[in-house]
């Protein structure tokens, strides 16, 4: 039973490797090496897990006391051998293991910036009660829920959030990263193939959670230019005006672009000044929330 | 002013038709057991009995209770997140809107952990550690009684919220800025902040209480290398209590002063840090952790050890990987955490750190085996979850030492996979050492043994339905779907959820069984009957006694000789039987009285707790004012000690005695 259970959940897990829109089918070089370590890690750990469940299981039914056959051996209950033993196989798995941690934690730290040929663009990332803002400062546009990022480039975000910490992942693009308030967080990111991907919020943040995504289009750059020329051209202007009035709460908002961004937008969000600290916001803030 | 601060009727949820028939259904059944009480006149036996008792045995039954009334009630939000989130696929909502759906999982992780999980591991130590260390209470018997009622008042704080007003919707850990005043107004994280606080100081006074015991008051002859391995788990799991509590307490206080005082320590404005409340939980919330598995590690020894009719196998081992595990936990916690953005070297070292843990925890595993290696293992229910955990416990350790590597951890984190790893090791651990422990020392508490075969049954529904549950989870992990959706638009979850709601049907039926179980024996009683006081051929003090123990546990306090002193005793017995019996002389013994202070501070306890979630002060300052008066009062008492006198103790063990012989 509790085999066929973990063959179905081993097997599961391989196959869903094709088909899944999940981490085991990855779109970028972050998200690849990231599989390839928990793969890795897996494979050392299984190498003795599956041993010690077989032996748990076998050394318990060859001594069940109705077997005349097995030895019973009252007094055993010190060996130097199995102790030495006993202690250096989870140690062993573990400098295995703990050496894929160190260098994987380096290798793929968030910030380190992605080799690549092509120059890396920026994207500000705010998380907002229930959606997020896309900031293209280098671009001059901006969009919500909705990100587009061109195919073989390394992204370079910077993330905030304007009040409640989020996190925001892109599971098949790799590394999730909290967002939050007053703080900036970074990571690299980059996709290899064009598609269209998931993004969510992973870390709970209140009763519109559960809406709070955003779609990945990552297109041939060609396509980005015409994507970022077509932004430019329609849509509102994100100063600050407009930015107060989309941070109050709002669940499930289509997608939609900014033609224009304040300058320094994301800097002055991170400052004090725009933080909803003020009597005003707060009382918005909370009746909002309080509102069924 | 209003004389009951925030309270008014809009406070009962009249508007939400599941709350209001759940409330209903609990308010009934609670006056139908105060009626019943009533009427068949048992007050004054409880009272005097159970309520005001300060016997470590009765305390860790009261204990146990709790944590079984909070099991269903923690699972009645389980099965309620389950069926939800498998029908809210697509554009559905399910039925419950997303203020509620928080609330539940908000109650269920705060329930299972504070009032389950820690009652019944706390109620098994306070019911077996005197015993096993051959001694007659605890070393402060009436500070136990105090921290069983703050508990019982942190137990009805949170559920009173079900009925008058909401409780947190932030999630059991209450993260801000999301549970600052400004993002969460209402009264739930204050239900669940003075809930905490007051059975946080419950859990630090047993701390205390354990850990004198265990360090001071030991049966004469019993070294430290000589304490059975369940009481060096429970110190270790005390110690970590002693350490880690007030870190939350102090954090809770830092939150509370932010909600009501308008202080900046975790606010996003005014140069507050919400990272710092982040990391202070989890310095209290992996000691925690542990604060839960060592005493089922514990629990596993005993069994395995017990019914494989052997000595432990490496004890000294097993007190080394205690003890390291002990001091290891409070150097992990960032692994809760790696997504924050910490840098590369930070991230390394917690993870690596996380790992070293692993392995005083392989140590184990290996030594259980070894245990049964040589051994005549009967398998009994206790053994049953031992062995089903050991199966359990090695592939959720697995899945956490993977999470322990920062790059996965980055695409695992929140998701799924972490739910369905977490329930991995603490069902898989904790609750099936609970219960292992539970049909283990039911016998010993009550006289008679639990019914094998509805015993087996629960078993096998809670694993089946376990593997059921939570190994669609770490699939789902996988695909990238995230912990706390109260509806999701992906609808190639669906099946997975569909099946993890069928496990969750297949663990009801396991409680349902135990329920069972339970009805059976006590009916079947006479049937059941041990009168040897050591249903299981036992190895440690506790099975030397009556079942259940005299209020004195040992008429003659046991001298200890070496390890497995009582093993040994009736392996000598059993070699000469003609060796004479010593005739036993018995003196008279002194024990605590009775005392209600600790169910009047209790009481005093949740009208300052109810009081101030409501903004009540006069009344908050009343609550206050009775439990320092009724201190006041015990402070003076003028006996606290009764004596047994000698004839009454051997006209006890003459009738223990003849019955044995029968």
């Amino acid at each position: 039973m509790r085999y066929g259970l973990l063959a179905v959940v081993l097997i599961g897990a391989a196959t869903l490797g094709g088909c899944s829109e999940g981490v085991l089918d990855p779109k970028g070089p972050i998200a690849s090496a990231e599989r390839q370590i928990l793969f890795n890690s897996l494979s050392i750990m299984l190498a003795i897990v599956i041993p010690t469940i077989l032996a748990t299981l076998g050394v318990a039914y060859w001594f069940r006391v109705s077997n005349p056959r097995a030895r019973y051996l009252p007094d055993f209950n010190y060996s130097g051998r199995l102790e030495v033993l006993v202690w250096s196989i989870p140690i062993m798995t573990v400098l295995l293991v703990g050496g894929v941690a160190w260098v994987g934690a380096h290798d793929l730290d968030p910030r380190k910036p992605i080799d690549s040929k092509a120059k890396a663009i920026t994207v500000q990332v705010v998380s907002l009660d229930w959606k997020w803002l896309f900031i293209y400062p280098e671009q001059g546009i901006a969009s919500v829920n909705q990100l587009t990022i061109p195919v073989g480039t390394p992204v370079s975000f910077e993330l905030t959030s304007s009040g409640v910490m989020n996190s925001f992942f892109v599971p098949q693009l790799g590394s999730q990263i909290y967002t939050m308030a007053g703080m900036t967080t970074r990571v690299q990111l980059q996709a290899d193939h064009p598609g269209t991907y998931r993004g969510l919020s992973a870390q709970f943040s209140g009763d519109g959670f559960a809406d709070m995504r955003f779609t990945v289009d990552a297109v041939p750059t060609e396509n980005f230019a015409q994507w970022v020329d077509a932004a430019r051209s329609a849509g509102p202007v994100l100063d600050a005006q407009a930015y107060e009035e989309l941070v109050k709460p709002s669940q499930a908002v289509a997608p939609f672009t900014y033609r224009a961004v304040a300058p320094r937008l994301f800097t002055r969000i991170l400052g004090p000044e725009m933080q909803s600290d003020d009597a005003l916001c707060f009382a918005n803030s909370a009746s909002q929330r309080v509102e069924k | 002013m209003n004389l009951l601060g925030n309270l008014s009727w809009n406070a009962i949820p009249f508007d939400q038709p599941i709350a209001m028939f759940a409330s209903a259904l609990m308010i009934l059944v609670i006056l139908s057991i105060l009626v019943w009480i009533t009427v068949s006149g048992h007050w004054p036996y409880l009272w005097r009995e159970w309520i005001t008792s300060v016997d470590h045995k009765r305390i860790g039954v009261m204990y146990i209770v709790l944590a079984l009334v909070m099991l269903l009630r923690g699972f009645t939000d389980a099965i309620m997140m389950r069926s939800q989130q498998a029908i809210a696929a697509g554009g559905a909502q399910g039925y419950l809107p997303p203020e509620h759906f928080d609330q539940v999982f908000s109650a269920h992780g705060t329930i299972m952990i504070f009032f389950m999980a820690m009652p019944f591991v706390i109620g098994l130590m306070n019911f077996v550690v005197p015993l096993q260390l051959g001694v007659r209470d605890m070393a402060f018997p009436t500070l136990n009684s105090v921290a069983l009622w703050l508990t019982a008042s942190g137990i009805l704080l949170t559920n009173v919220s079900l009925v008058v007003g909401e409780f947190a919707k932030t999630g059991w850990v209450a993260y801000p800025p999301l549970s600052e005043l400004q993002f969460s107004p209402g009264v739930g994280v204050d239900y669940y902040l003075w809930a905490l606080q007051i059975s946080g100081i419950g859990t630090l006074l047993t701390g205390i209480n354990f850990v004198t015991t265990i360090l001071k008051t030991r049966a004469p002859g019993m070294g430290y290398m000589r304490m059975p391995v369940f009481c060096w788990t429970a110190l270790a799991s005390n110690l970590l209590m002693v350490a880690a509590f007030p870190v939350l307490t102090a954090t809770f206080a830092m939150l509370l002063l932010d909600r009501y005082l308008g202080f900046h320590f975790f606010s996003v404005n005014g140069q507050g840090n919400p990272m710092m409340y982040v990391n202070l939980f989890w310095v209290w919330g992996h000691p925690e952790v542990y604060i839960l598995i060592l005493p089922a590690f514990g629990v596993f020894s005993e069994v395995i050890a017990t019914f494989s009719g052997k000595p432990l196998f490496g004890y000294r081992s097993m007190v080394a990987a205690t003890m390291v595990i002990c001091v290891l936990s409070f150097i992990v916690w960032l692994h809760h955490f790696f997504t924050m953005g910490a840098s590369a070297d930070v991230n390394g070292f917690f993870g690596v750190m996380t790992m070293v843990i692993a392995v005083p925890t392989g140590v184990k595993i290996f030594n259980w085996l070894f245990t049964m290696y040589g051994g005549r293992v009967r398998f009994s229910v206790p053994v049953l979850w031992s062995i089903g955990f050991m199966v359990t416990f090695v592939i959720g350790g697995m899945t956490g030492v993977l999470m322990a590597v920062p790059p996965a951890d980055f695409q695992l984190h929140n998701s799924l996979f972490l739910i369905a790893h977490f329930h991995n090791v603490i069902i898989g651990g904790v609750v099936f050492g609970v219960m292992a422990g539970f049909n283990y020392w039911f016998p010993k508490a009550f006289g008679f043994t639990l019914d094998e075969r509805w015993g087996r049954s629960a078993f096998w529904c809670w694993l089946v339905g376990f593997y059921l549950a939570f190994m669609p989870l770490y699939i789902l992990g996988l695909m990238g779907m995230t912990r706390r959706m109260q509806h999701y638009d992906n609808v190639s979850w669906q099946p997975w959820l569909v099946a993890a709601a069928v496990g969750a049907v297949v663990i009801m039926a396991g409680i349902a069984c135990q329920i069972i179980q339970l009805v059976v024996s006590i009916r079947d009683r006479a049937r059941h009957r041990d009168l040897t006081g050591d249903p299981w051929n036992g190895r440690t003090l506790e099975w030397s006694t009556a079942s259940p123990p005299p209020a004195w546990n040992f008429a003659v306090l046991p001298h200890v000789a070496g390890a497995d002193t009582y093993w040994n005793a009736k392996r000598r017995r059993q070699a000469n039987p003609n060796e004479p019996v010593q005739a036993r002389e018995y003196e008279a013994i002194e024990m605590p009285n009775n005392s209600p202070i600790g169910f009047i501070n209790a009481f005093f306890a949740v009208v300052t707790g109810f009081a101030l979630i409501w903004h009540i002060w006069w009344m908050a300052g009343l609550g206050v004012f009775g439990a320092f008066a009724a201190f006041l009062l015990f402070a003076f008492r003028a006996e606290d000690e009764i004596e047994i006198p000698a004839e009454r103790i051997a006209q006890f063990e003459q009738v223990h005695r003849a019955e044995v012989a029968l």
